[in-house]
C-alpha cells in the first residue's frame, strides 16, 4: 500500500542552450507519495517553479507508457534510472527513500548535443534510419500477407530487436558514446525478415557508416545492455557485426559486376 | 479577392452506386495527375502519426513534393506508437466468418448507427491492404507455428480479425510508417520539419493556401505555403487532462482549422475505455491503459455486497458479481468499450467500488492461469502485466488488476467529405483528427486501421481530383499578405499569453478544466450539468486570461509557452463538446444522456430526430457557434437498436 517519501534533495542539471557550460540547481521536494511517477515530480516541482515565477526544468517526455522513447534522464548516474528494464517515465517513487539525494541529468554523449536543461538532441538516430533501416516496399502492389509463411522463432527474434524505443540509453551508457545496440537492433530486426533479404547487405553497410559518422565506437563494455529499457540483447550487434563484414564482400562483388 | 470562405455546405461527395460499388466507381471516375505533374505540386503534411507519415510517405512515393511537420523531435514518437492491442482486418484468415460485410456492419454497429455508411465501407474494404501493406515492410505481427499470421478478438465482434505484435501493435505499425516515410526523407523527397508546430491555417481565395507554424526549438514563427494541406494531427482526448492520451496530444491544429472556417463534428462523441489503471492521487498527470485485449481472458467483477473491503482472494464466488457476464451474456467481458465503461460506472457509484479509493473494478486472471498456464499468458500479456506492476507495485499473476474507465479516443473531429476534405477547399484531416468512420462509438483495433487506410489507401487517390486543377496555374506563396498578416496574429497570441504575469501555470487551468469537462461532458451528461459547464468553462476562462503565468519568455525554447497555447485551444473546444452534447438530446454510444435512458439503463437513441452528424461553424465567438447538419442514411443495414445481451 502507498506510502510518503520525505525530504528528497533534487540536484538538476540546468544549461540555457549548447554552448552554456550549465551547472546543477538543487531542490528540496518536502514530501511525495511513493505512487508518483518520477515524471510526475517533476512535473509538481516545474508547476511550483512557475508559479512562483522561475523557469520550469525542461525535459522531453510524451507517452509515459516507456513506448515512445522521449524520455531521457540520467537518475544518480544511471540511464533511465535504477529499476531494470524500465524507461524514466515508467519509474515510480517507490523506488526511493525518504532523505535521498537525486542527481538528474541529461543523456551525455558527443552525437546528441544539449539543447536545454535536460533535453538532447537525438536526430542522429533518424540518420541512421534514413540510411537503411526500412525495407523497400512502396504503397500498393504488396502480396497477400500470408503468402510468406515466417517461422514463429523467427518472427519472434525479429520483434525482440523490433521493440528497442529510440531512447538514446544505450548511447548514454556506453563510455565511447556507441550507437551500435540501436543499430544492431534495427539490423537485426529487418535483415531477419525473409522480407528484409533482398536489401540486407545494402542495408547493414549504409546504416553501419552512417553510424560511424555520428558515434563512437564499440569496444564490447556492454553497459547499452544493461541500460536499455526493452532488454536488448548485445547478440544484436553480433549480427550486424557478421552482416557487415559480408556486406563488404557481397557488395563490392555485385558493384564489380555491375 | 476574398480571405473568406463562402458560407460552408455539407456535400459528402459520397460517389453513386450501391454502396460495394462506390469506392471503385470513385476510382473510375476521378480526375488524374499523372506521373510527370506531380512533382509540379506540394502537398504539406501537418502530423507523423499513422495517418500522417503514412500519407506524406505514399504521396512522395507517387511523386507529389512532400512537406511533413510535428512537434515531437522525431516522426517515431508520435502518439500512435502507445497503442497496445491490436488492428482489425477483413481477412477471415480464420474462416470463422467474417467479411467485408461484416467489419462494415460491426463498425456500423459498434458506432451506434452514427457514422457515414459510405466511408465505413470503404474503410473495411481497403482493410485488407493494410495488412499486406504492413507485412511487406516488416511489421513482426504475431504467428502461429505454422508461420502464419495470428488473430486475436476485440470488443464488439464475434469473429477473430485483430492483427497484433505482442502489446505493442502502434509501435510496430509506426516503426513500419516511420521507416517508409524516413525513406523518403533520405532520399530527399520529403523535407521534414521536427519540434514544429502548426498555430493557423492560412486561406486566400476560398482555398487553403498554407500554414503559419512556430519553431518550438527558436519560438520563430514562420509560413509555408502549398497546393494542399492534410492535418494528420490526432484526437483531442487530453481535453479531459487526465486521460489515456501522450501528454503532447492537443487540438490545437484542428481547432486553428475551426477558427479558419473548417466544420468541426460530433464534439462530444468522446470515448472512455473501460480498462485503464485508477487513479491513485489528486496530482496524477496522466492514466495508463491496460489493452482492451486482456478482456479476452481477463474477468470483470465487484463485491456484490456495497463496501465490501475482504481483499479479492478472500471473497468467494458467491459473493461476487460478473456483471458483464451477467448483462450481456452474448458478448460477456468482450462488450463494447461505452457499454463496459458505463456498467463500471454504475456499479462504483453503487459502492461496490475496489481498492484504496473504490474506484476501481476487478479484472482477474486467476482462471484464465488455471485453464491455460501461467506461461501462455504470460506470452500472451506479460508486457502489460509487467507494466501493471510498475505502476501500482501490485502483481497482477497473484491479485486481480484494478481497472476504471478513462478518456482514451474522440470519435468526433474535422468534419470531412467522402475524399476526406474539410469545408475549406484544399484542407484535408486524416486519422483521429477526422471525425469520419466510428460514428458515436469506436471499436477497438479501428483506430490504427483507419489511420493507415485514410494515409495510405484513402488520400493518395482523393487528392488529385482537387490536385489536378491547380496543374500549371499559379497559386499565391507566402509573400502574399494574407501569410504575414496572421503571422503577426499568432505572434501576438504567444506575446499575449507569455504577458499576462498571473499565478498560476498552464497546467492548473487545464486541471481545473478538465475536472469541469469529466464531471459534466464525461460517461454520462444531464442537461442541468452541461448548463453548469458553460457558464463554469468560461468563468475559468476568464481567470486564464488574468491569472496565467508563463515564465521564460516568448522567443526560443519553451514548454511552459507551448502549453499555455494548447490549454487556451482545449478551453474553446470543450465548450463546443458542451454545447454539442446539450444539442444532443439523445443517447449514443459514448454519449449517454441520462435523461434518455431505457428502462435497464441502456443507451435510448432518437433516429427520428438525432440521425445526423452535428457539424459545428466557428461564429467567432466560442458561445455562439452555428450547428449544420448532415442527415445519415442507412441504405444497407437499416437502423437496428443496438444489442450486445
Ligand atoms: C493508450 C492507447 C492505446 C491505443 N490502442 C489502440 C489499439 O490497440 N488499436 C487501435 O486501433 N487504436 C488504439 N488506440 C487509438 C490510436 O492509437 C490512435 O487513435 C491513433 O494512433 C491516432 O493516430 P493519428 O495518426 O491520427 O494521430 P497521432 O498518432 O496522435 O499523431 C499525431 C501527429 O500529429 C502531430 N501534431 C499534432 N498537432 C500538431 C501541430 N499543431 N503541429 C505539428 N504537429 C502536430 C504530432 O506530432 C503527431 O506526429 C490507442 C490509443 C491510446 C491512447
Ligand atoms: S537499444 Fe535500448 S537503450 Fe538503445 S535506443 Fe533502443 S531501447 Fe533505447
Ligand atoms: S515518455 Fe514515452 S517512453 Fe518515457
Amino acid at each position: 500500500m502507498s506510502g510518503t517519501l520525505k525530504n528528497l534533495t533534487l540536484k538538476i542539471w540546468r544549461q540555457s542552450g549548447p554552448n552554456d557550460s550549465g551547472r546543477f540547481d538543487t531542490h528540496v521536494i518536502d514530501e511525495i507519495t511513493d505512487e508518483a511517477s518520477f515524471l510526475e515530480m517533476l512535473d509538481i516541482l516545474n508547476e511550483r517553479l512557475v508559479e512562483s515565477g522561475e523557469d520550469a526544468v525542461v525535459f522531453d517526455h510524451d507517452c509515459r507508457e516507456g513506448i515512445c522513447g522521449t524520455c531521457s534522464l540520467m537518475i544518480n548516474g544511471q540511464a533511465h534510472g535504477p529499476e531494470r528494464a524500465t524507461a524514466t517515465c515508467q519509474l515510480h517513487m517507490r523506488k526511493f527513500s525518504s532523505g535521498d539525494t537525486i542527481v538528474i541529468e541529461p543523456w551525455r554523449a558527443s552525437a546528441f548535443p544539449i539543447v536545454r536543461d535536460l533535453m538532447v538532441d537525438r536526430s542522429a538516430f533518424d540518420r541512421i534510419v534514413e540510411s537503411g533501416g526500412f525495407i523497400t516496399a512502396a504503397t500498393g502492389g504488396a502480396p497477400d500477407a500470408n503468402l510468406t509463411p515466417i517461422p514463429k522463432p523467427v518472427a519472434d527474434a525479429a520483434m525482440d530487436a523490433a521493440q528497442c524505443i529510440g531512447c538514446g540509453a544505450c548511447v548514454a551508457a556506453c563510455p565511447n558514446g556507441a550507437a551500435n545496440l540501436f543499430t544492431g537492433a534495427k539490423v537485426t530486426h529487418l535483415n531477419l525478415l525473409p522480407q528484409g533479404q533482398a536489401e540486407r547487405y545494402q542495408r547493414v553497410e549504409n546504416m553501419v557508416e552512417t553510424m560511424d559518422d555520428h558515434f563512437g565506437s564499440c569496444t564490447n563494455h556492454g553497459e547499452c545492455e544493461a541500460a536499455c529499457p526493452k532488454e536488448i540483447s548485445i547478440d544484436v550487434i553480433a549480427l550486424m557485426n557478421a552482416d557487415y563484414r559480408k556486406a563488404k564482400t557481397i557488395n563490392r562483388k555485385s558493384l564489380s559486376r555491375a | 479577392m476574398s480571405m473568406t470562405l463562402d458560407r460552408p455546405t455539407l456535400d459528402s461527395k459520397t460517389p453513386e452506386g450501391p454502396l460495394a460499388d462506390k469506392w471503385d466507381n470513385f476510382k473510375a471516375n476521378e480526375r488524374l495527375v499523372n506521373p510527370a505533374n506531380k512533382r509540379k505540386f506540394k502537398v504539406i503534411v501537418v502530423g507523423t502519426g499513422l495517418a500522417g507519415a503514412s500519407a506524406a510517405a505514399t504521396l512522395a512515393e507517387l511523386g507529389y513534393q512532400v512537406d511533413a511537420f510535428t512537434f515531437h523531435d522525431s516522426p517515431r514518437r508520435a502518439h500512435s506508437i502507445a497503442a497496445q492491442g491490436g488492428i482489425n482486418a477483413a481477412k477471415n484468415y480464420r474462416g470463422d466468418g467474417d467479411s467485408v460485410h461484416r467489419l462494415f456492419y460491426d463498425t456500423i454497429k459498434g458506432g451506434d448507427f452514427r457514422s457515414r455508411e459510405s466511408n465505413v465501407h470503404r474503410l473495411a474494404q481497403v482493410s485488407v491492404n493494410i495488412i499486406d501493406q504492413m507485412v511487406a515492410q516488416g511489421v513482426p505481427f504475431a504467428r502461429e507455428y505454422g508461420g502464419m499470421l495470428d488473430n486475436r478478438s476485440f470488443g464488439g465482434a464475434q469473429v477473430s480479425r485483430t492483427f497484433y505484435a505482442r502489446g505493442q501493435t502502434g509501435q510496430q505499425l509506426l516503426l513500419g510508417a516511420y521507416q517508409q516515410l524516413a525513406r523518403q526523407i533520405g532520399i530527399g523527397n520529403v523535407r521534414l520539419f521536427n519540434r514544429t508546430e502548426l498555430v493557423d491555417v492560412v486561406n486566400i481565395d476560398g482555398r487553403c493556401a498554407g500554414i503559419v507554424v512556430r519553431d518550438l526549438m527558436t519560438g520563430e514563427v514562420s509560413s509555408h505555403s502549398a497546393h494542399a494541406v492534410v492535418l494528420a494531427t490526432g484526437g483531442y482526448g487530453n481535453v479531459f487532462f487526465l486521460s489515456t492520451n501522450a501528454m503532447a496530444c492537443n487540438v490545437t491544429a484542428a481547432w486553428r482549422a475551426h477558427r479558419r472556417g473548417a466544420l468541426f463534428a460530433n464534439p462530444c462523441y468522446t470515448q472512455i475505455h473501460p480498462t485503464c489503471i485508477p487513479q491513485s492521487d489528486d496530482f496524477q498527470s496522466k492514466l495508463t491503459l491496460m489493452s482492451e485485449s486482456l478482456r479476452n481472458d481477463g474477468r470483470v467483477w465487484v463485491p456484490k455486497m456495497a463496501g465490501d473491503s475482504r481483499a479479492p482472494q478472500d471473497i468467494p464466488e458467491s459473493d461476487r458479481d460478473y456483471y458483464l457476464e451477467r448483462l450481456y451474456p452474448s458478448f460477456g467481458n468482450l462488450a463494447p468499450r461505452d457499454i463496459s465503461s458505463r456498467a463500471a460506472k454504475r456499479a462504483i457509484d453503487s459502492g461496490q467500488g475496489v481498492g484504496p479509493k473504490q474506484n476501481g473494478v476487478y479484472l482477474d486472471f486467476a482462471d484464465a492461469i488455471g485453464r491455460l498456464g501461467r506461461n501462455v499468458v504470460a506470452e500472451r500479456y506479460g508486457n502489460l502485466f509487467d507494466m501493471y506492476e510498475r505502476i501500482t507495485g501490485e502483481n497482477p499473476y497473484e491479485t486481480p488488476m484494478r481497472i476504471y474507465p478513462a478518456s482514451h479516443y474522440t470519435m468526433g473531429g474535422l468534419w470531412v467529405d467522402y475524399e476526406l476534405m474539410t469545408t475549406i477547399p484544399g484542407l484535408y484531416a486524416a486519422g483521429e483528427a477526422n471525425f469520419s468512420d466510428h460514428g458515436a462509438n469506436r471499436l477497438g483495433a479501428s483506430a490504427l486501421m483507419q489511420g493507415l487506410a485514410d494515409g495510405y489507401f484513402v488520400l493518395p487517390y482523393t487528392i488529385s481530383n482537387y490536385l489536378s486543377q491547380w496543374l500549371n496555374k499559379s497559386i499565391p506563396d507566402t509573400s502574399h499578405p494574407e501569410f504575414a498578416r496572421v503571422e503577426a496574429e499568432a505572434r501576438d497570441r504567444y506575446h499575449r499569453l507569455a504577458s499576462i504575469g498571473g499565478t498560476r501555470s498552464p497546467d492548473y487551468f487545464h486541471r481545473e478544466l478538465g475536472k469541469i469537462i469529466w464531471d459534466y461532458c464525461g460517461m454520462e451528461r444531464t442537461e442541468a450539468g452541461l448548463d453548469k459547464a458553460l457558464s463554469e468553462i468560461p468563468a475559468l476562462y476568464e481567470e486564464f486570461s488574468k491569472d496565467l503565468r508563463v515564465t521564460g519568455g516568448e522567443d526560443g525554447l519553451n514548454q511552459t509557452l507551448e502549453k499555455a497555447g494548447r490549454v487556451e485551444d482545449f478551453f474553446e473546444l470543450g465548450m463546443l463538446m458542451c454545447r454539442d452534447a446539450l444539442e444532443r438530446e439523445e443517447s449514443c454510444g459514448g454519449h449517454f444522456r441520462a435523461e434518455h435512458q431505457t428502462e435497464d439503463g441502456e443507451a435510448l437513441r432518437d433516429d427520428e430526430n438525432f440521425a445526423h452528424v452535428s457539424a459545428w461553424e466557428w461564429t467567432g465567438d466560442a458561445k455562439q457557434p452555428t450547428l449544420h447538419k448532415e442527415p445519415l442514411a442507412y441504405e444497407e443495414v437499416g437502423f437496428q437498436t443496438r444489442s450486445y445481451k
